[in-house]
């Protein structure tokens, strides 16, 4: 049977199997993938894991002004927090990136994926005692949901018409238009469950951990949470999270043996970090890129031929090497990630050409024109020299860019949507639905590039709520062609996460959703023995 | 020895402490003129780069950020005054909650670090006078000097290399907590202490050295040396006393220093001292937080002034009576 399952998964691996007929598949071997994500294949063949043990993490991104509030998490250290060791949300993404069931225990859609029915896990119990039902989702939800919310996850729950409790452990979700992939929307770090009536920002939820002790951007101290509904997961005694924003400061303290974990390795040190005895460096290949967003509705950007221009004339390969060190992939000026399930393999790489460049920019009639390129580290780490690299690229084409340095602080209040022209980090989402939606659709707020394009615009929604996958790809091929092409972005490269452990942390396939096996290092990682 | 006129002092203290409220309340205004200044708001700095109009527009109106900046520095300071220091914007814990162990924590770091440094400044200090232009004199003047450098960051980094990699002997971390015992504490934070302690005490070491130097061409010295005098007793005995009114002033002005300035040591080690607080709390503009924790530091100035003041004319009989 054992064989029978690895074929699947590879076959599921290599995108010839849907995740319906692998679901099938599965079925007829006996084996229900809703029992729990450990029976997932990627699993299988790790090692038994062991409980015990205290795991400290070191982690960068932690504030003493942060909040365990789930709308207002937003750096790594109270994502890993919240999402990763105290709560769950309905869904999670498993590490072959596929939805599965967590908090829920089943869904379906109406064939125009405008319906949703959630069937919820039973005898799920909050850290406070009460047990968890529909009232408690609702609840949850329209944290981010009601008005005057401050939710930054408001955005994803707005196309939710209306809940509705069909049973305590039935919802009925109705939506603005068909949405496909709303179990994935649904897996969103923001939308964990906590109980009814209660502050969330208390850190009361449902996961593998209690919060005991928490110092925002110091230290968080759990201990483990004996009714955990998952009896695979959560496997350390007691979790310790530590703020250490200074990434020499993280690369000391995990050598010296003080923390086990630590994330955003120094990409300039990282090589000899690998070579290090008892120390393991993990990649994970996911979402994250970086883009040089130009605003289409404000000249020169509004032309076309000035965009392709300015696309061909950057050497990705350059900046991957230089900028990321290699740690990363070149981008194809459209934010979907190898990760993603559609991407488009078979558009062509675009190359740095200095003649195309030239080309586009004489159609234009902008030769000799000066362009203004604005960035900050707090865009991205590298984000100047990026911009100085993309000059010197860009002078063999005969265009020219002048390179503004922006303060950091204030960036994504004064500078991201204000300046025609500028550099942006973006973590990437893990649909090709949610990322154009959240930042190529027309009119959304952070369509930081004012793109207004029909046929995209068209094939967003069609695409959205299309069930069949061979037709649903073929119309997220063609918005990559058309964001490539016609967008307002440059998008030189993928960033790779880096983050090292002590060899003494075993796992099994790393998730590539998020950071740190998608957050969830704390719940799904173990110490061996 | 006369003693000191308690009264004179009194009175004196009495007005620096009237004169030091009113430069708080000046520096509580230019906080917040400061950071009303800066762009953007709590709101924008803390959603980032999630921000929307919406959201931001919730989050102003939750925490009143929507109303004029005059109305909102009256009613702070009125809470203030109370004894309030309301409650974080960012986070809404009580202020009081996020500063009084992390001040407690920079007052521990900073009064291990003077124990060390001030008596080890001191003693060279009086010693590099002693030999004055000897072999010993420049090779304390040369290794002070350098310590004192070097940017703090790279000291610090050189003892963790030196001290926690390559010999594991102390933690590259200092992350202290409630779980661990004072002696606990001692030993976490013994990197952070000597990278401070070798920045700290070149300044107090030259000041002295220079003190001393000064005295020792006085008349009253060269009277003690005719009187055959053993060298180091006029040192210690005539040219220190007189030597201490210019030490006490770098002493406090560096004990103040370690109270406050010690954020890079802080970050590097991980230490979780007031200073954190206060740059996370001005880049996200939580403007309860920045101004207990500038007003806190403001108030380390005056009183470490007005303790070397007060003991500069302690220890000074011509200050002691004025004609």
């Amino acid at each position: 049977m054992k064989d029978a399952l690895r074929n699947l998964e590879r076959l599921f691996e290599q995108g010839r199997l849907s995740r319906r007929l692998f679901l099938k598949g599965t079925a007829a071997l006996g084996i229900s993938a809703t029992l729990g994500p450990a029976m997932m294949p990627g699993q299988a063949n790790a090692d038994t894991p062991k409980r015990g043990g205290r795991l400290r993490l070191g982690l960068n991104g932690g504030a003493t002004s942060d909040t365990l509030d789930p709308g207002i998490q937003l750096a790594m250290m109270p994502q890993t927090l919240v999402y990763g060791t105290l709560a769950n949300s309905l869904v999670e993404i498993d590490t072959n990136r596929q939805p599965v069931p967590e908090l829920a225990e089943s869904w379906e859609s109406t064939p125009d994926a405008k319906k949703w029915i959630f069937k919820l896990r039973k005898g799920v119990e909050f850290h406070n005692g009460k047990t968890m039902d529909a009232d408690d989702v609702i609840y949850s939800l329209n944290w981010h949901r009601k008005k005057d919310t401050k939710s930054a996850a408001k955005p994803l729950v707005e196309s939710i018409v209306s809940m509705k409790k069909e049973n305590k452990y039935t919802l009925v979700f109705e939506m603005e238009s068909g949405n496909a992939d709303f179990p994935y929307t649904l897996s969103d770090y923001h939308l964990v469950i906590g109980p009814k009536d209660t502050d969330l920002a208390k850190g009361v939820f449902t996961g593998a951990y209690v919060i005991k002790d928490f110092e925002p951007g110091v230290r968080a101290f759990c201990t483990r949470n004996a009714n955990y509904f998952k009896s695979d997961r959560g496997w350390f005694d007691e979790v310790e999270i530590l703020g250490i924003n200074d990434v020499n400061a993280r690369t000391n303290a995990l050598k010296t043996g003080q923390i086990d974990v630590m994330n955003r390795c120094d990409l300039k040190t990282v090589h000899l970090f690998k070579r290090m005895p008892g120390i393991q460096v993990m990649r994970q290949d996911g979402f994250k890129h970086f883009t040089f967003a130009m605003r289409t509705d404000t000249a020169p950007y509004d032309n076309n031929d000035v965009r392709l221009a300015l696309k061909y004339a950057v050497d990705r390969e350059q900046l991957v090497k230089t900028i990321l060190r290699g740690y990363g992939r070149v981008g194809n000026d459209h934010p979907i990630s190898v990760a993603n399930r559609y991407f488009a393999s078979e558009l062509p790489q675009r190359q740095y050409d200095p003649d195309k460049a030239k080309f586009h920019l004489k159609k234009a009639g902008l030769s000799g024109t000066t362009f203004k390129f604005h960035a900050a580290e707090a865009a991205f780490k590298g984000a100047v020299d990026a911009g100085v690299l993309y000059k010197e690229q860009a002078t063999k084409a005969g265009i020219t860019i002048d390179v503004v340095r922006e303060p950091n602080d204030g960036y994504w209040s004064n500078v991201w949507m204000k300046k025609p022209w500028c550099a942006v980090f973006w973590s990437g989402r893990s649909t090709e639905d949610m990322m154009f939606s959240t930042a190529y659709a027309k009119g959304v707020s952070w369509n930081d590039t004012y793109w207004d394009h029909t046929r995209f615009n068209e094939l967003l929604v069609t695409a959205r709520a299309e069930l069949d996958e061979k037709k649903r790809r073929d119309m997220y091929v063609e918005m990559q062609r058309i964001v490539r092409d016609e967008g307002g972005v440059v998008v030189p490269m993928f960033s790779a996460d880096l983050a090292a452990a002590s060899d003494k942390i075993e796992h099994g396939k790393l998730g590539a959703n998020a950071e740190l096996d998608g957050f969830r290092a704390p719940e799904r990682w173990w110490f061996k023995s | 020895m006369e003693l000191p006129k308690l009264n004179g002092i009194a009175a004196l203290a009495l007005k620096r402490i009237g004169l030091g409220l009113v430069t708080l309340w000046v520096i509580s205004v230019l906080i917040f003129v400061g950071v009303e200044a800066l762009p953007g708001d709590l709101a924008e700095a803390v959603l980032g780069q999630s921000a929307t109009p919406e959201t931001v527009e919730a989050f102003r109106k939750e925490l009143k950020l929507d109303m004029p900046p005059h109305v909102r520095y009256f009613s702070w300071l009125g809470a203030f005054v109370k004894g309030d220091f309301g409650n974080s914007l960012a986070n809404n814990r009580p202020v009081v909650d996020l500063i009084n162990w992390r001040f407690a924590n920079s007052l521990f770091l900073a009064g291990v670090t003077a124990m060390i440094a001030v008596p080890v400044a001191v003693l060279l200090g009086i010693l590099a006078a002693l030999y004055r232009n000897t072999l010993f004199d420049r090779l304390i003047s040369m290794a002070t000097l350098s310590t004192i450098s070097f940017p703090e960051f790279f000291v610090a980094y050189i003892l963790i290399a030196l001290l926690s990699v390559q010999v594991v002997i102390f933690p590259s971390i200092a992350n202290i907590n409630d779980q661990m015992n004072f002696w606990q504490k001692l030993y976490a934070i013994f990197l952070p202490c000597l990278t401070l302690a070798m920045v700290v005490t070149a300044h107090m070491m030259r000041q002295t050295r220079a003190a001393i130097i000064n005295i020792l061409s006085s008349p009253f010295i060269e009277m003690a040396n005719l009187k055959g005098l053993r060298r180091l007793r006029v040192v210690v005995r005539h040219a220190f006393p007189n030597a201490l009114s210019p030490v006490i002033n770098v002493i406090a002005l560096n004990l103040a220093y370690l109270v406050v300035g010690v954020v890079i040591v802080e970050v590097v080690f991980v230490y979780p001292g007031l200073g954190q607080l206060l740059v996370d709390s001005v880049s996200k503009r939580d403007i309860p937080v920045v101004q207990a924790s500038g007003l806190i530091f403001a108030a380390t100035y005056v009183l470490l002034n007005l303790l070397a003041d007060v003991l500069s004319i302690v220890s000074n009989p011509r200050l002691r009576n004025p004609r």
